[in-house]
């Protein structure tokens, strides 16, 4: 095990800093982190199972009742009209991809980047990536006029002879997003396996315990189990990164590609990843919030520096976001077309055009306001607040993207404004359903890899070199 | 020289003028804006009838519209362009057909017309979104089932026999009459001949009182469409040439 000094991602800035203010630096026995996660996991408020049963209610009205109208009724139930044939809906499929890109994001790049404070909260933000596309995904069945013939969509060989079309941007979507979710189901579940043996060895009996058993399979933790373990999450690691980043320029193409003023930009795609890192970002620090004030003994866990750490991510990716929206400006002024000049002004002086200021301010004026300050980042509740209206203002851009933006065509006579209509409580019940299967995820699954975080304190100590104290990193692999 | 593709009728040469059988010439200068053609077409292609709620916002379903915009808007020189019916122009290079991921959207080669196969939509609306003329129509609701609408039964009496009525989350649009082609052109083969120009018209072009819209052969060069055309060169255009969809309507400039 070969010891190198290495300064932590932010070095201590004062000698009286206290050390065991970090996580890495504050150790636990691993027998008492693993009973603080299980602890956590078995103990329900009946705040918690209240908010439980109105979600279900919400879940219930809202993806079952009036997506039942949806179906039975068509799509004119939908407020979607001539000009604005996409709608709400597929701002939904977009802002939900966005929000699963940040999952992999931390859990792959900050990993492969070896970036230390990512510990305690991947698990937490791929379990975002995975339910985010479970939300992304029924969006799109929302979207659709016939949603009971979608498998039409799919290569299924018939007796017709007839194979989806592949140069439909639709189709490339529809690939690049169930290989996403199949990609980050599995980088979910490798990590997940040592905790899942971990629960199964510490529950006594019930339901859960054939639960675990077969969910764990099989793992005991020895040498070569954990060697084919560490192979594979270092597999996937590099292996999603390009899909996470292919998947929603691909998305970003079902616009780009189509002849729309306004739309057809070839920086949509690099724009649309980093606006889906945006709204990511923001919305990892929205859970890591929740979870820290809910949970128990979370506050061990995730602590100041997972919220430093993620505000000054956020504040980094907004300056990239308002480099890019402002390169979407510099393409069509450059192209000098009239319709995407129409698109704009609409998009700014059109009735809708306080959208688009509430977007900047929520976007940009709200994270450099707030983020450069070290003592307001390590704020929790401030930092959910920011990310709360950075998602507003990320869901806003979607919103000015597709229904207001198609608004604006190259026939004047069909401009119509679009407003939502049975979308209003089917994209509540989506967010519902989200916050449903979270809670329920987090008293199924241990929320906090404990072995990862072990691995971590296990690696670093505080090493005296002459009279001052060093923070030091071993080197595992 | 044209390669095959491995597609049909997708080569890698690019036309610079629309070929095909059909095509129509639409006069502004005699359209009078009566909507005429947009009874017709309704009448003969079972264009449901929205009500006055969808209607009102914005959802009517004709396949074709009469166009007028205000050219300008201040008091005394109130000027308005001239009525321009708006249908689908059956686009050489049409937009909408690439984007439809399931082969609903499908360009037909034996007539040369862009085609829309209900059964097989699945109403994603990507080509409604893509086609640069705006003019296809979805099926928001089951406008046509006397469940939903019983106050429609009655005119149900008056659907055309030769056309599917469509059901709800499908697209639709101008289809330059195919029925009406198919009849003529089975009466032809069964007399050994060719269709001729001038035999049968469609819908809106019949309907029209001033004969402003004209249909007719395109690929024969003695037809009435092309001698019109050819004789109004400076007022012939096609409608948003610059996105290049070689459009098979030419429209003849009004107010010039």
């Amino acid at each position: 095990m070969a010891t190198i000094a290495k300064p932590l991602a932010r070095p201590r800035a004062q000698e009286h800093e206290d050390p065991r203010q970090y996580l890495m630096h504050d150790p636990l026995p691993r027998g008492q982190m693993n009973a603080m996660v299980m602890e956590a996991m078995h103990t329900t408020s009946p705040i918690f199972w209240a908010v439980t049963g109105v979600l279900v209610l919400i879940v219930l009205f809202a993806l079952g009742y009036e997506w039942y109208i949806l179906i039975m009724q068509g799509q004119g139930t939908a407020g979607v009209l001539r000009p604005d044939y996409w709608g709400v809906f597929l701002v939904n499929t977009v802002f939900w991809i966005g929000i699963s890109h940040a999952g992999t994001f931390i859990s792959a790049i900050l990993r492969v980047l070896k970036i230390e404070s990512r510990r305690p909260f991947t698990r937490a933000a791929e379990l975002m990536t995975t339910f985010g596309l479970v939300q992304a995904g029924l969006s799109i069945f929302m979207h659709l006029g016939r949603v009971w013939l979608v498998y039409w969509m799919f290569p299924v060989p018939n007796e017709r002879q007839i194979w989806p079309v592949f140069h439909s941007p639709l189709m490339w979507d529809l690939m690049a997003i169930t290989t996403y979710l199949l990609c980050s189901t599995m980088y979910l579940i490798l990590p997940l396996i040592p905790d899942l043996a971990m629960a199964r060895d510490r529950t006594e009996g019930g339901w859960q315990k054939p639960f675990y058993r077969i969910l764990a399979i099989g793992f005991r933790g020895t040498e070569g189990e954990w060697k084919n373990l560490t192979t594979a999450m270092n597999i996937f690691a590099f292996a999603i990164i390009p899909v996470m980043f292919s998947v929603h320029t691909i998305v970003s193409w079902d616009f780009a590609m189509a002849s729309r003023p306004g739309w057809s930009s070839t920086v949509f795609g690099p724009y649309f990843v980093i606006g889906a890192l945006h709204s990511g970002m923001a919305a990892v620090a929205i859970v890591l919030f929740m979870l820290r004030s809910t949970m128990k003994h979370y506050t061990y866990f995730i602590r100041a520096e997972h919220f430093n750490t993620m505000g000054m991510l956020m504040l980094l990716v907004s300056m990239a976001w308002a480099y890019f929206y402002f390169n979407d400006y510099l393409v069509p002024w450059y192209g000098g077309d009239v319709w995407d000049k129409l698109v704009q002004e609409y998009t700014e002086k059109g009735p809708l055009g306080y959208l688009w200021y509430t977007m900047l301010i929520c976007n940009i004026a709200v994270p450099w306001a707030f983020l450069w300050n070290q003592k307001w980042r390590q704020t929790p509740w401030l930092l959910a607040i920011v990310g709360l209206l950075i998602n507003v203002g990320m869901y806003l851009e979607r919103f000015i993207i597709i229904p207001v933006g198609v608004t604006i065509n190259r026939m004047p006579f069909t401009w119509r404004q679009y407003e939502p209509r049975i979308e209003v409580p089917m994209t509540i019940g989506t967010f519902a359903l989200f916050l449903l299967l979270y809670m329920l995820a987090s008293r199924l699954i241990p929320l906090i890899p404990v072995w990862e975080v072990q691995e971590g304190q296990e690696a670093h100590m505080i090493r005296k070199i002459g009279k001052a104290e060093v923070s030091t990193l071993s080197d595992l692999e | 020289m044209a390669t095959e593709l491995g597609m049909p009728g997708i080569t890698n040469q690019t036309e610079e003028e629309p070929v095909g059988r059909w095509g129509m010439v639409i006069d502004q200068d005699l359209c009078t804006g009566c909507q005429a053609c947009v009874a017709a077409c309704a009448m003969e292609n079972n264009v449901p009838i929205v009500g006055e709620e969808d209607a009102g916002y914005g959802r009517y379903m004709h396949w074709i519209r009469i166009e007028r915009l205000w050219e300008s808007e201040d008091y005394p020189e109130v000027k308005m362009t001239p009525f321009q019916p708006m249908l689908c122009q059956q686009c050489h290079n049409a937009p909408c057909e690439p984007v439809c991921p399931v082969f609903a959207s499908v360009h037909s080669l034996s007539e040369d017309l862009n085609l829309q196969v209900y059964n097989r939509c699945v109403g994603t609306r990507y080509c409604g979104n893509n086609c640069p003329y705006q003019v296809r129509s979805f099926n928001w609701r089951d406008y046509n089932d006397e469940r939903v609408h019983p106050e429609l039964v009655t005119l149900h009496n008056q659907m055309n026999p030769d056309v599917t009525v469509r059901r709800r989350g499908v697209m639709e649009k101008c289809t330059f009459c195919i029925q009406r082609i198919h009849k003529a052109e089975d009466k032809a083969k069964s007399e050994g001949r060719d269709v001729q120009d001038g035999e049968f018209t469609t819908a809106c072009a019949q309907a029209c009182p001033t004969n402003a819209i004209r249909f007719g052969r395109l690929d024969d060069p003695e037809s009435q469409i092309n001698q019109i055309a050819a004789t109004h060169p400076s007022r012939a255009y096609r409608a948003l040439e610059e996105v290049r969809t070689l459009p098979r309507i030419t429209y003849l400039k009004g107010g010039a």
